[in-house]
């Protein structure tokens, strides 16, 4: 696929949008329809199909293996981290009215962030998953 | 829909399957805007018809691209799929009325969600993250653990065919 014009101008030109849709949906969860886990997937569906159309080893130089395996992480430890502040601000184990002096802002506050660590690992995990089945073939032939 | 489930279950190959599957999940994805879950219905669309049909197809370059013919008849699963649905259906019947505001379910904490003394206009938002926050940190380790789990299956094969992965 990668020597095929309209997909790649396509690709080019919806890709950005893809991506920018991804972390509207993330910033806008509070409000309108979405939130964590359809941002990560619908970032992760970006780079899968730049991926796609571009070849593998090129989405891996944008979103590198390592930082990946580390999104997987970050994600829990950040939703668990916002858990913790709770805790040590003298709340409950995901308390978020500890988190700001306004407790409705405190809130929201706890909503974002849980929110992003939502996403990241959303994202991390498809990303993995997609780079791992996908370098699997390309030993034994065919490119994605 | 329906139509897309019988030529699923009646074609032997496997990426006009796969095809089929990505088509039923867009159709599932409109299916939840008419119901007003436009939450589901965008990770239906992302993940169902999206990300899972790109997984597929790379398995599918692993594999052959015809199904084997299976051993017997599958007249046994048939039917035990058919006596599910019927237990299924026959248990809906005894559920409230579609959208009828005197369900139980409606009646319980439902209000106190809807009211939102924590000011988030998007009640799927606050419920997932806020009232549920204990759920949604579970769920959030149990998508991590699947990664992790793919990359300890994935990795070690790789190596074990000699490659150069750390």
């Amino acid at each position: 696929m990668k020597n095929d014009l309209v997909l790649r101008v396509v690709g080019k030109l919806l890709i950005p949008f893809i991506l920018l849709f991804a972390v509207y949906v993330q910033f806008h969860g509070d409000f309108g329809p979405g939130g964590g886990f359809q941002a990560g997937t619908i970032f992760a569906a970006g780079i899968v199909f730049h991926a796609l159309i571009f070849g593998l080893e090129r989405a891996r130089k944008v979103v590198p293996d390592a930082l990946v395996e580390a999104m997987l992480a970050a994600g829990v430890l950040l939703y668990a981290g916002v858990g913790v502040a709770g805790l040590l601000l003298g709340g409950n184990f995901l308390d978020y009215f500890v988190l700001d002096a306004d407790p409705i802002h405190g809130q929201h506050r706890g909503i974002f962030w849980v929110e992003a660590g939502v996403a990241v690992t959303v994202c991390g995990v498809m990303l993995k998953i997609f780079y791992m089945f996908a370098s699997r073939g390309d030993g034994s032939g065919g490119g994605a | 829909m329906l139509m897309a489930v019988i030529v699923l279950a009646r074609t032997r190959n496997l990426f006009a399957v796969i095809v089929l599957s990505g088509i039923y999940s867009f159709l599932m994805a409109t299916l939840l805007v008419a119901l007003d879950a436009v939450d589901v219905a965008m990770t239906e669309a992302a993940v169902g018809a999206g990300v899972s049909t790109v997984l597929l197809l790379g398995a599918l370059r692993l594999c052959r691209s015809e199904e084997a013919k299976p051993a017997h008849r599958p007249w046994l699963p048939l039917a035990l799929s058919l006596a599910t649905a019927a237990l299924l259906i026959y248990g809906a019947l005894g559920l409230p009325d579609f959208a009828d505001p005197e369900a139980p379910i409606h009646r319980h904490v439902a209000p106190r969600y809807l009211e939102n003394e924590i000011d988030v206009p998007n009640v799927v938002t606050a419920v997932l993250a806020s009232f549920r926050g204990y759920d949604t940190l579970g769920e959030t380790t149990v998508v991590f653990t699947a990664g992790a789990g793919i990359i300890a299956l994935l990795r070690r094969r790789k190596s074990k065919r000699g490659g150069d992965e750390k």
